[in-house]
């Protein structure tokens, strides 16, 4: 639609004329066929008509929703865009007073939920102290398209060969590297086993500074983290290092951040390698407990050939999932049932297979970054939540998964 | 994962190996026990180390209770621990340090964090950067032991595993992914004995100055809707969760909606 506003002074002079004679057609035009309930009258005062306002209900009740969302045509559509784009503050730091650094773990290229509680109390943090920009270190190749939108301002990016897999020497000399050159005022970490848990631990110990772990609330200065296993409370003036638990702060809601990539420090210091890191070891999937699975393949009403079923997890490397339906037929053992009466799982990436998607079902997989949905009913709950959804029969689609992945493997065993 | 590997395990003779440990504290009853992380670690430490060189190291203050507590780790094998006397509120690591660097052993095994005190799980990074050793966390298993290194498994998160080589002397860090320690035995835990040895003591300066309550309930996260109007926060709170539109492919073949499906595996890395 064009952008330029046409005026014409005859039709809105008429509008404002609630004694002309055409008036009335002339409001309608105005308003898109639709009866007008506020106009400019001709000395600048608004003017209402109550009997225009809402429209009439199934019952013959007049009904009034104030959402604007049925009324929005009345201002036209010009203003109707403006109320479509985001309403978050953008926020562009281009001298920073100082820099508060935050190393995420990013797990699979995507800031976890932790991560962006971290990244929260980091501008936090930031906007306390004047106009401090909030750093983002990462390790790994981003996938992340909003990083703006969880208050980063700043991202440095160390990718490369030497800094994947388990490397915290490459990393910490790379954590050093930016404490050279921007020489942070705080350093966040998210307290996660094998992520920001080492590594701040590692660089506390290299800087010889005395980090706060277990951190849950910043306030005035002061830094409360839990102790001696969680059951005390410690209470002390904010250090520099801060590795901090899940919900210490909220994530940024209001606001959008460059994210300017920035260029990581050149010539970091070759460490010394004492660990090498020999590769992922084959777990069997079946025998990692539900909760903590990575990927899983879960079967509902919806599945015929149970065999096929089972083959496809084989072959997929998913760890099986089942809805209540199918472990009351004796499809699956109770412990793997998904939902409110069974397990709450954290998986990556669920596919659901042959399941309609009932609330309880829902409940338990609320915390799963990816659904997929193989399912013969477009209109079910479970389409609803999925990222994808194939709608097909279970059976084939599993058949077909299964014929692609060996196909792909026999290939690559080939051309070995 | 079976544990027989520890039985071909190539471990020589005189290995060398420490565990340090330290009095932790009944979740429930409070009272003074062995530290369920340590337990672990020494358990490891007893079957790496078969019959051979494993010695016990704690640093903290004496008392009855304390003693009772380290008895606990005796009762399950090792014949002695070496107490090293640190009077409440004193730094331990200088005393511990000093104890590695004349005792030299190969292999160091923690607990990735005390019950009591401040129990930041830091103690190991320490003495990992001032002896220059290499440090592994959340081991699960040592799988073998050679002259120089040490091929470890280390438990990630979703119950995966990585396999580490690690250069001698290390220092490992061990939580509750590794194998469960054994009961403790009341008659070699009162025959094992405690040696009392002097240690330098380095007061912990900077902990005076905290603040230690019992911990507080951490309140619960609400769930904050930002929405403009009552209805839009209604709608909210009371619509079921709807996903954000995803794609549906509705008419394709078997074969088109598994490359799909493929892709999108593929893409979030979790095929292998
Ligand atoms: C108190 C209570 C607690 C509960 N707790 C749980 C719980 O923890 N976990 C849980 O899962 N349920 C729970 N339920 C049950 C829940 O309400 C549903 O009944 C159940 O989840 C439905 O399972 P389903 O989706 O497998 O079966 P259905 O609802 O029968 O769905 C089958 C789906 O498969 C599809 N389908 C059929 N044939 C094919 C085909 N050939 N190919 C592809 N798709 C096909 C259908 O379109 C349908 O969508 C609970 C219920 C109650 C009352």
């Amino acid at each position: 639609m064009s952008e330029i506003v046409r005026r014409d002074p005859r039709t809105e002079w008429i509008a404002r004329n609630r004694l002309h004679p055409e008036h009335e057609a002339v409001l309608a035009q105005l308003n898109g066929g639709a009866a007008v309930a506020q106009w400019m009258g001709p000395n600048g005062i608004i003017r209402r008509n109550p009997h225009a306002v809402g429209f009439i209900g199934p019952n013959g009740i007049r009904r009034i929703d104030r959402s604007g969302a049925q009324t929005a045509h009345a201002s036209g559509s010009a203003r109707r865009e403006a109320a479509a784009v985001p309403s978050r503050r953008p926020v562009r730091i281009d001298t920073p007073a100082f820099i508060v650094a935050v190393m995420a773990d990013m797990p699979g290229g995507r800031l976890s939920a932790h991560d962006r509680d971290v990244l929260g109390l980091a501008r936090q943090l930031a906007d306390e102290g004047g106009q401090g920009a909030v750093l983002l270190v990462s390790f790994c190749e981003s996938r992340e398209d909003a990083l703006g939108e969880a208050g980063v301002d700043r991202v440095v990016n160390f990718a490369g060969e030497s800094f994947e897999g388990y490397a915290p020497e490459q990393r910490l000399t790379a954590l050093g590297g930016i404490e050279r050159q921007h020489e942070p005022r705080y350093w966040l970490f998210p307290d996660s086993p094998l992520g920001g848990a080492e590594l701040g631990r590692r660089l506390a110990a290299r800087l010889g500074e005395r980090p706060a772990t277990q951190v849950w609330q910043i306030a005035d200065g002061q830094c409360t983290g839990r102790g001696a296993a969680g059951t005390t409370d410690v209470t002390r003036k904010l250090p520099r290092i801060v590795l901090a638990l899940p919900e210490c702060a909220e994530p940024v809601s209001e606001t959008v951040h460059a994210a300017a990539p920035i260029d990581p420090p050149a010539a970091l210091p070759q460490p010394l390698r004492r660990v090498e890191d020999l590769g992922a070891v084959a777990v069997d999937p079946a025998g990692v407990a539900l909760a903590e699975a990575e990927f899983i393949l879960s079967a509902g009403n919806g599945i015929r050939d149970w065999d096929g079923f089972h083959q496809a997890a084989r072959v997929l490397g998913a760890t099986e999932g089942a809805s209540r339906v199918a472990v009351d037929n004796g499809f699956m053992p109770r412990h793997r049932q998904v939902g409110a009466t069974g397990t709450w799982v954290t998986a990556r990436v669920y596919l659901a297979v042959g399941i309609s998607g009932a609330i309880q079902h829902l409940q338990g997989i609320q915390q799963c970054d990816k659904v997929i949905a193989i399912n013969t009913d477009p209109g079910c709950d479970m389409v609803k939540r999925a990222d994808l959804s194939v709608i097909a029969d279970s059976s084939e689609v599993l058949a077909a998964l299964v014929e692609m992945v060996e196909g792909v493997r026999k290939e690559q065993r080939n051309a070995a | 994962m079976q544990r027989d590997g520890n039985g071909n395990a190539a471990t020589e003779p005189s290995l060398k190996v420490a565990a340090l440990v330290s009095v932790g504290r009944h979740p429930v009853t409070g009272r003074a026990r062995r530290a369920e992380y340590d337990a672990r670690a020494v358990e490891i430490g007893l079957s790496l180390a078969k019959g051979g060189d494993l010695s016990l190291v704690h640093a903290g203050a004496s008392s009855p209770e304390t003693e009772a507590a380290l008895r606990g780790y005796l009762g399950m094998g090792p014949g002695a621990v070496d107490v090293l006397q640190q009077p409440e509120g004193s730094d331990v690591v200088p005393a511990l340090e000093s104890w590695l660097r004349a005792a030299g052993p190969r292999v160091v095994l923690c607990g990735a964090r005390g019950e009591t005190g401040e129990g930041s799980g830091l103690v190991p990074f320490i003495l990992a950067e001032r002896l220059g050793w290499s440090l592994v966390s959340g081991l699960a298993e040592i799988e073998s032991v050679d002259r120089d290194t040490m091929t470890v498994l280390q438990a990630l998160p979703r119950g995966q595993r990585r396999r580490l080589k690690v250069r001698l002397p290390a220092v490992v860090t061990v939580d509750a992914a590794a194998q469960p320690a054994r009961q403790s035995a009341f008659g070699p835990a009162q025959r094992g004995e405690l040696h009392r040895v002097a240690s330098e003591v380095v007061p912990d300066a900077a902990a005076r100055e905290w603040t230690v309550a019992p911990a507080r309930k951490r309140p619960k996260r609400l769930k904050i809707v930002k929405a403009a109007s009552a209805r839009d926060r209604f709608k909210a709170a009371a619509a079921k969760a709807e996903g954000s539109g995803g794609q549906v492919l509705t008419g394709v073949s078997a074969q088109q909606g598994a490359e799909a499906i493929l892709k999108l595996l593929r893409e979030e890395g979790v095929l292998r």
